[in-house]
């Protein structure tokens, strides 16, 4: 299990090494259940190496005890990442990973959007631009009870439509969460297409820096990279923002970078196909 | 239903140079982009802000436009607020049209499956509420509904492939159709669950009037009654929340007008869940066999 606080530089390097091979089992979840059932593939393979850095080397929590009051906590604002969530959730031990094989069936607990049936799920999800609020929420209520915890919100670019997020952002600054940190994973697509042709979003990083927020950018699959920015945020005095340039889709050639896996169930050669991937490339790590 | 929808919108596009068609990145799902094919500068994608967008139909509408604002249905109800306090307030001349709703969103679950918004768009002051059936119904309904003016909420699902009709002209506001005609039981029902319901009366020893209530809001009343006094038992059907939809419009009318038992059918105080479409109506009664119980449930206490 991933301590956080303090690793001397080789345990780092020996625990990103280790993250790397729990990623492959991840994926291979994730495309086993993708295969299995319909799935926002593409937007959850691009926010997958950020959820389970933070989950394996980054968040103070564990599955043995999921309420633990003095946990950091993970909302996944992009809701419809769930499977994303789901497998990491599984391969740390919060669930079994033959439960994934219920996703979205009938009276499982692996709803299509996460709720708060599953052990390791903070926050309902699902409706778009909320996350980043009740993170908000959640970084003041800990603050108020005097606990280390921090908390992260990971949140899609085309979800910064939203004119919550906005608002939230402004709260957040106002307050001076210093225990908040929002990942954006800029895949540079939503639903209908192009996030720059459906709304343009450019600048971003102007864009949140100017509500008082401190900015970061980070490639979302590199997960040297990632730790090393999550670090770094917890030195800040006020809210942090990192965009995590990935790519939707990341690790299957044929969905990889279009909109064309947001909502895919993987035929037979499909799934082959992309397990193919995995071995031979370890799915683009 | 909903490839019904864009493509009617394609052809109303041609006949009414003032509709605008407004979207929130969901212009793929709900087909409107076949509107803006056609007619590219005349559909706004605004991305996923959906107060704004609905804020922005009261604009163009206030400048003589004629705004079709196209959402899932549970994200439109987000903006519910700005829908009150604007469209319905000032009584402007906004469509808002609604996919995926009741069970459909069926395996992205509750989050996505709209089973309040009957009741939600029904207690606005100004608002038409209208749920067509079938696809040459949604035909239709567009029409109707951009040719009226003043605030209109019009539901559709998602992949529903159910025919209620098979001739046109079945569609006009503020009528009820009658589908069936009988004398024990008064079966009304909106939306594309009429199709159930339908199969429930034909299968039947019970003599069933089957009346299709397309537009909920203003209720076609004197359908209503008539259909009470003669058949003396009623049970609503909706692919939605028990509470405030077709079910509860039809007992607020007949508790004042001609008191009758009533029994209502729809998803009871509960959010939906994930499953496939047919699971779901399953799960929560709404099939035909499970209508049936319920009519024969409600016979007992006939007057
Ligand atoms: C409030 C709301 N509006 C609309 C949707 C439908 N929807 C689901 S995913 C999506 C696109 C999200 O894009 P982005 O945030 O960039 O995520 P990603 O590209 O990673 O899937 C939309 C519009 C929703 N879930 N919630």
């Amino acid at each position: 299990m991933g301590s956080t606080v303090e690793t001397s530089e080789l345990r780092h390097i020996i625990e990103v090494q280790k993250l790397k091979e729990k990623i492959r089992s991840i994926r291979r979840l994730v495309l086993e259940t993708a295969h299995n059932e319909n799935a926002h593939l593409g937007s959850s393979l691009s926010c997958l190496e950020i959820i389970a850095t933070l989950y394996f080397l980054k968040m103070r929590h564990t599955p043995y005890e999921p309420l633990w009051k003095d946990r950091d906590r993970f909302v996944l604002s992009k809701g419809h990442a769930a499977l994303a969530l789901y497998a990491v959730l599984a391969e740390m031990g919060y669930i079994q990973r033959e439960e994934l094989r219920t996703f979205k069936k009938l009276g499982s607990r692996l709803q299509g959007h996460p709720d708060l049936r599953v052990p390791g799920v903070e926050a309902p999800s699902g409706s778009l631009g909320q996350g980043l609020s009740i993170g908000v929420g959640m970084a003041l209520g800990i603050r108020m009870n005097g606990s280390r915890s921090r908390v992260y919100v990971l949140m899609g670019d085309g979800e910064c439509d939203e004119g919550q997020v906005w608002e939230a952002m402004m709260t957040a600054a106002h307050l001076k969460l210093s225990n908040l940190v929002l990942i954006i994973d800029r895949n540079g697509w939503q639903l209908d297409g192009r996030t720059e042709e459906v709304k343009k979003k450019v600048p971003l990083k102007a864009k949140i820096e100017s509500f008082g927020w401190e900015v970061y950018t980070v490639n979302g699959h590199d997960v040297q990279k990632i730790v090393e920015v999550l670090d770094y945020a917890e030195h800040s005095e006020g809210p942090v923002a990192i965009i995590a340039y990935t790519k939707k889709g990341h690790g299957v050639p044929f969905i990889e970078d279009t909109n064309g896996g947001h909502k895919i169930r993987l035929n037979d050669e499909q799934y082959l196909a992309a397990l193919k991937e995995l071995e031979a490339y370890g799915g683009g790590l | 239903m909903r490839r019904a929808f864009g493509e009617s919108l394609v052809r109303l596009g041609e006949l009414y140079e003032e509709l605008i068609v407004l979207t929130g990145d969901v212009g793929n799902p709900t087909y409107v982009y076949k509107f803006k094919d056609r007619y590219p500068n005349r559909l706004f994608n605004l991305g996923i802000s959906e107060q704004d967008i609905v804020g922005v139909a009261a604009g163009l509408a206030l400048t003589g436009r004629v705004p079709l604002v196209t959402l899932f249905s549970s994200f439109l109800m987000r903006a519910w607020e700005q829908i009150r306090n604007t469209i319905s307030r000032a009584n402007l001349n906004v469509k808002l049209v609604g996919t995926h709703a009741g069970l459909t969103a069926a395996d992205d679950g509750a989050s996505h499956q709209a089973l309040e918004d009957l009741a939600l768009m029904r207690v606005l002051p100004n608002m038409t509420v209208v749920a067509p059936g079938d696809p040459q119904e949604v035909k239709e309904a567009v029409e109707a509904i951009i040719e009226m003016k003043g605030p209109v909420y019009l539901r559709i699902g998602r992949d529903e492939d159910v025919r209620i009709f098979d001739r046109d002209g079945v569609f006009r506001i503020g009528k009820a159709t009658t589908l069936m005609d009988g004398s024990d039981v008064a079966l009304f029902s909106t939306g594309s669950i009429t199709a159930e319901a339908l199969e429930a009366a034909r299968c039947t020893d019970t003599s069933v009037r089957v009346v299709h209530v397309s537009t909920i809001k203003p209720l076609d009343k004197e359908a209503v009654i008539s259909a009470a006094k003669s058949c003396g038992a009623v049970v609503c059907v909706e692919e939605h929340s028990v509470i405030g939809g077709l079910g509860s419009a039809v007992a607020e009318l007949l508790s004042l007008e001609y008191p009758v038992p009533v029994a209502r059918i729809g998803i009871g105080d509960t959010f939906g869940e994930s499953g496939t479409h047919r699971e779901l109506l399953e799960k929560f009664g709404l099939t035909a066999e499970k209508i049936r119980s319920v009519i024969k449930g409600v016979i007992r206490r006939r007057r």
